[in-house]
């Protein structure tokens, strides 16, 4: 439908496609203006990753889509990581796909769709949170994004309401050549409580391509979010995802993310600690294979008084992969009584891969608590020889003390399916 | 066929140094045999040496467990052979919960597709556990992470209960325990006397042997065994200390290997 996409994307584009797609003027108009930002903006600098020198040009051109009629449509690997879902959200490659929210839960206020649908149907409410949580200029990243997106989720639940079954979204995409960008907006009004699940995947290789989302979530005065996020991408895929939740007083996220990605990948997760006693729980997993090369950093942003944040990852790297781990505590000036702990560990399976913690705390004010540990190791001889004094073979042991490093971050994921499915997919890319 | 458990000639080092200098100790099932002797004589590197610990190197000589030589296997095998030893310093795991475990050490032994049921596992676990008046929780607690040391030995005993070897070797396991739990580690020994099973007891002090009856005692000095007698001998080292033994060989130091 249009020439190819170069880097940075042109306004003339950006707008082309949003218009095609019928959607709001103020929307169009701020996919123009972060087409125009792209140009002059740079890449964002994690710390020891160069990004800029990845192939992050292959952005897609915008694909067309049929809706399903029905999960059974859905490829089998894609079909097995939604079963039995009741609210669920599908986008395949650059759209929604499939959309289904239980009547009540939408007579209950909660809206669940696709952030396309949720621009035409939710224009104003859509319009007071799409792009402030993470602001469409902040590098060059956050406004391609911002010009690009597709599909994507919108999920809001009204003051009060408890949803208590987990809201899925599945996104995944068999065409490199197509963009596939998904953009995830969820906002848990006063004393909510919802969890959201999604999970992301490539289904065949292909040319190089990169899959950008980002999470903007609002957690409003005593809500709580609990969101978990598993990306299963091809080795031909870059991954870059940016995730970033704002709370208020006494409000609480607890992210799981899953990083179990084939090819490169820089993943940024953040909490900014708004509000009074609110509070965030990070749990990271990761394992990398081949030659990955991974950034993957968790941050906390502390600036109520009182407010909670604890973030753990966990990495295995095998063969030549490396993962460089950040972790970001900051506590601004005058927030007392805040404490933020944090914890990187890195587990090398193979002299050629490596593995960098980095702990970094930045404090501003003096009444806090604050600790981090970090540690990149390889498996203990002495725990496998003590394993295999018991009659355990030598590769069970491993696997029996990488389960174990992993296991943090694995028990503490609150839906049971959800633990069991990132365990069959550890155990896959671990067997791999 | 009876337990028959021989080394002969074993020698081993440890980075270059030789540090057993040629074991002879012949045991057969229902024996409990005692090593008693001062630090650093080479007691733990022999237990060490029979199991495998990646450390120490085998230079010379045979451990032969019903005429399988031990030292052609890996730890495993010589594990599934038979052999068990109760750990000094046992690792701690973290994230593998002690049933966890316990549950793939006992399945290594049995044939892919008849691997225990959950529900007998469990029962012959809390059994154990009973018998050695452990809590019950430890069973889900990550393996030895944040035990006591007389509860780390505990874990020990109830792994050699569950397992069932052959040779059970228990390198100080009398060391950080009270006089309680020693008498409950003593009688986890006991209950697992039997005709087809060997029991050699490394130890410094004579106290486990008034709980865990030895039939031989053996001296170890300057990584040998110097002498050999029966459950005498352990009182008399117990009264009289070693320097008897030292006078009685002319032995001046009787450490091995220490720089």
């Amino acid at each position: 439908m249009s020439t190819e996409v170069s880097n940075p994307v042109e306004r003339a584009y950006a707008e082309e496609v949003s218009r095609g797609k019928g959607e709001p003027a103020w929307l169009t108009a701020l996919r123009g203006e972060a087409a125009e930002l792209s140009a002059s903006l740079e890449w964002p600098k994690p710390e020891k990753t160069r990004i800029d020198r990845w192939n992050l040009g292959a952005l897609g051109q915008h694909g067309q889509t049929t809706p399903l009629a029905s999960e059974n449509e859905l490829p089998e690997q894609a079909a097995s990581l939604v079963a039995g879902a009741q609210a669920l959200l599908v986008q395949r490659g650059s759209g929604n796909v499939l959309r289904r929210l239980p009547e009540e839960l939408a007579a209950k206020g909660v809206i669940f769709t696709d952030l396309e649908t949720a621009a035409s149907e939710h224009s104003e409410l859509l319009q007071k949170y799409l792009f402030k949580a993470i602001a469409k200029d902040e590098n060059k990243l956050t406004a391609l994004h911002a010009a690009l997106w597709n599909g994507g989720v919108f999920l809001y639940v009204p003051k009060n309401v408890e949803v208590e079954v987990p809201l899925q979204a599945l996104f995944y995409n068999e065409d490199a050549s197509v963009s596939f960008a998904p953009h995830i907006v969820i906002v848990a009004e006063r004393h909510s409580r919802v969890t959201y699940v999604d999970n992301a995947l490539t289904v065949g290789g292909g040319a190089d391509a990169v899959h950008h989302s980002m999470v903007e979530i609002f957690v409003e005065a005593g809500a709580h979010v609990d969101f978990a996020s598993i990306h299963q991408l091809g080795s031909n895929v870059i991954d870059m995802s940016v995730r970033r939740a704002v709370l208020e007083n006494d409000a609480r996220i607890q992210w799981v993310i899953g990083d179990l990605n084939d090819g490169n990948v820089m993943s940024d997760t953040l909490s900014v600690l708004k509000g009074n006693g609110s509070s965030s729980d990070a749990a990271v997993v990761s394992i990398g294979a081949g030659k990955q090369r991974m950034s993957l950093t968790t941050q906390a942003k502390h600036f109520g008084l009182n407010s909670d944040s604890n973030m753990v990852t966990r990495a295995v790297m095998r063969d030549e992969a490396t993962a460089i781990i950040n972790g970001i505590t900051k506590i601004e000036k005058g927030a007392t009584k805040a404490n933020g702990v944090q914890t990187e560990k890195v587990l090398m399976l193979n002299p050629k891969a490596r593995g960098d913690a980095n702990p970094i705390l930045l404090i501003d004010e003096d009444d806090v608590t604050a600790g981090h540990a970090a540690s990149v190791g390889q498996v203990n001889p002495e725990q496998v020889y003590y394993l295999m004094s018991r009659g355990i073979s030598k590769q069970d042991a491993e696997r029996l003390i990488i389960y174990g490093f992993l296991a943090p971050v694995v028990t503490e994921i609150p839906i049971d399916a959800v633990r069991e499915q990132l365990q069959q997919l550890l155990e896959r890319k671990l067997n791999a | 066929m009876a337990t028959q458990f021989v080394i002969d000639g074993l020698k081993a080092t440890i980075e270059g140094k030789e540090i057993l200098k040629g074991i002879n100790l012949s045991m057969k099932g229902g024996e409990i045999h005692a090593i008693m002797g001062p630090n650093g004589t080479g007691k733990s590197t022999l237990a060490s040496a029979l199991m495998g610990h990646p450390k120490y190197e085998v230079t010379e000589g045979t451990a032969t467990l019903n005429d399988e030589d031990l030292m052609e296997m890996a730890v495993d095998e010589r594990a599934r052979a038979g052999l068990f030893l109760a750990m000094q310093y046992p690792s701690e795991i973290s994230g593998v919960t002690n049933s966890d475990f316990l549950r793939s050490a006992i399945n290594a032994r049995r044939e892919e597709g008849s691997e225990i049921s959950l529900i007998k596992f469990i029962r012959q676990m809390e059994g154990k556990m009973k018998e050695l008046d452990m809590n019950p929780e430890f069973a889900h607690r990550y393996l030895n992470e944040g035990f006591s040391g007389g509860e780390k030995k505990r874990n020990e005993i109830l792994q050699m209960m569950l397992l069932d070897p052959k040779v059970v070797i228990l390198d100080e396991i009398d060391s950080g325990l009270d006089i309680d739990a020693l008498k409950i580690v003593a009688q986890g020994v006991n209950a697992m006397r039997s005709e087809d099973r060997a029991f050699l007891v490394i130890t410094h002090y004579q106290r486990l042997l008034n709980y865990v009856k030895p039939d031989f005692v053996h001296v170890m000095m300057q990584g040998r065994i110097v002498k050999s007698g029966g459950p005498e001998l352990a009182e008399r080292l117990e009264a009289e200390g070693y320097d008897w033994v030292k006078a009685e060989l002319g032995i001046e130091d009787e450490t091995v290997g220490q720089a």
